[in-house]
């Protein structure tokens, strides 16, 4: 194999799930272009933004990988409806896991901000904006990877190619949109008590 | 799973207060707001496939640390080619999707200025960081796998704010 092959190799399979993740990113970029209401707002909010984007695919890019890998292994039966137990604990785990890094995140920034002088919203405000989109965004993608890995796997495509670029299209746009209903409910929420 | 999250999380909260230092420009131009999610995502994923690659030659014994490797400058002659293909479609993506949603404020051809030199930038970034996280990851013997792809795609990340609010700096 030369050098020109090996690159032709890689560029050919890459591009399609690079394409599709571009897709997913401008659309969350158009939202987050739209949330400068909000980001005024809620000062520090911008910066968890990447961190709450990140969890997504940390989280969830996993999440993914375990049940392909659970599949392969025959330990997990590509059906929603069974109730599998081991799919329900690892669904379980994920959502606790990429609540608890929300929460860090919002808690670290709001620390770093009042270190360094710079203005920020009130902690019981960004926790409780992290935590709100990180449940919704936690559900929304357990059900995105569960539903697309099993139905990828019964058409006999390999789930190991699949979860990558769906996590991280889904990842940020469901990130920003549940981010974006997660700051206008607090708000709300903190306006009217 | 838990302490590396939280390692991880630390590291974008450190590109977050990156972005935060240039809030009051982000916001005044939200075309540079709707740059933000598709840079460092695609930075990341050009890292993350690029590590999955070199991995895979890892363990099947066809990669060696050596620039005359084929399948290592092949992979890193992809991944450049990658973003030299990606990034104009992002910049003019983003600027006919901020046009469209009626907040443009830069002009096309700034757009893309800034997305095509942060690409490039970030994909040679990409292929030093996976190149050199990898070639760590053999030295210590820890599996690469393990290691080597969430370190690249949060430090893919992190470079992708840095670079993209470096870039737009010196252009806008």
């Amino acid at each position: 194999m030369t050098v020109r092959d090996a690159a032709a190799d890689a560029y050919r399979e890459a591009l399609p799930a690079l394409a599709a993740s571009l897709v997913g990113g401008l659309v969350a970029g158009v939202v987050l272009g739209g949330m400068r209401g909000e980001l005024r707002a809620v000062p520090g909010l911008l910066v968890l933004v990447p961190a709450l984007l990140a969890t997504r695919g940390n989280v969830y890019g996993s999440l993914g990988a375990r049940i392909s890998t659970a599949l392969h292994q025959g330990l997990v039966e590509p059906r929603v409806r069974a109730g599998d137990e081991r799919l329900r604990a690892a669904v379980a785990a994920a959502l606790a896991n990429g609540l608890v890094a929300s929460t860090f995140a919002a808690v670290a920034a709001f620390a770093i901000l009042v270190g360094l002088g710079r203005p920020v919203a009130p902690l019981p405000t960004l926790v409780a904006i992290a935590v709100v989109a990180g449940i919704c965004s936690g559900v929304a993608l357990s059900a995105v990877v569960v539903t697309a890995v099993f139905a990828g796997y019964r058409r006999g495509r390999d789930p190991d190619t699949l979860v990558g670029p769906l996590v991280t299209t889904t990842g940020d746009v469901f990130g920003v949109l549940f981010l974006l209903g997660a700051v206008r409910l607090v708000l709300f929420v903190g306006g009217v008590v | 799973m838990l302490p590396v999250l939280l390692v991880l999380t630390l590291v974008e909260v450190g590109s977050g207060l990156v972005l935060g230092r240039f809030e009051a420009q982000l916001l005044r131009f939200p075309t540079l707001l709707a740059l933000v999610p598709v840079t460092i995502g695609t930075a990341g994923n050009l890292g993350s496939i690029l590590a999955a690659r070199l991995s895979t030659a890892f363990h099947l014994g066809t990669l060696s640390f050596d620039p005359t490797n084929d399948t290592l400058a092949g992979n890193a002659v992809a991944t450049v080619g990658l973003g030299v293909t990606l990034f104009p479609v992002v910049g003019v993506g983003a600027w006919t999707l901020t046009a469209l949603t009626g907040g443009a404020r830069l002009s096309p051809v700034t757009v893309v200025t800034i997305a095509v030199a942060s690409g490039l930038g970030l994909a040679i970034l990409a292929v030093v960081v996976t190149v050199t996280v990898t070639y760590a990851a053999y030295r210590l013997e820890l599996d690469p796998d393990d290691v080597v792809i969430p370190v690249v795609t949060n430090v893919c990340d992190v470079l992708g704010v840095v670079v993209l609010v470096a870039v737009a700096q010196v252009v806008v």
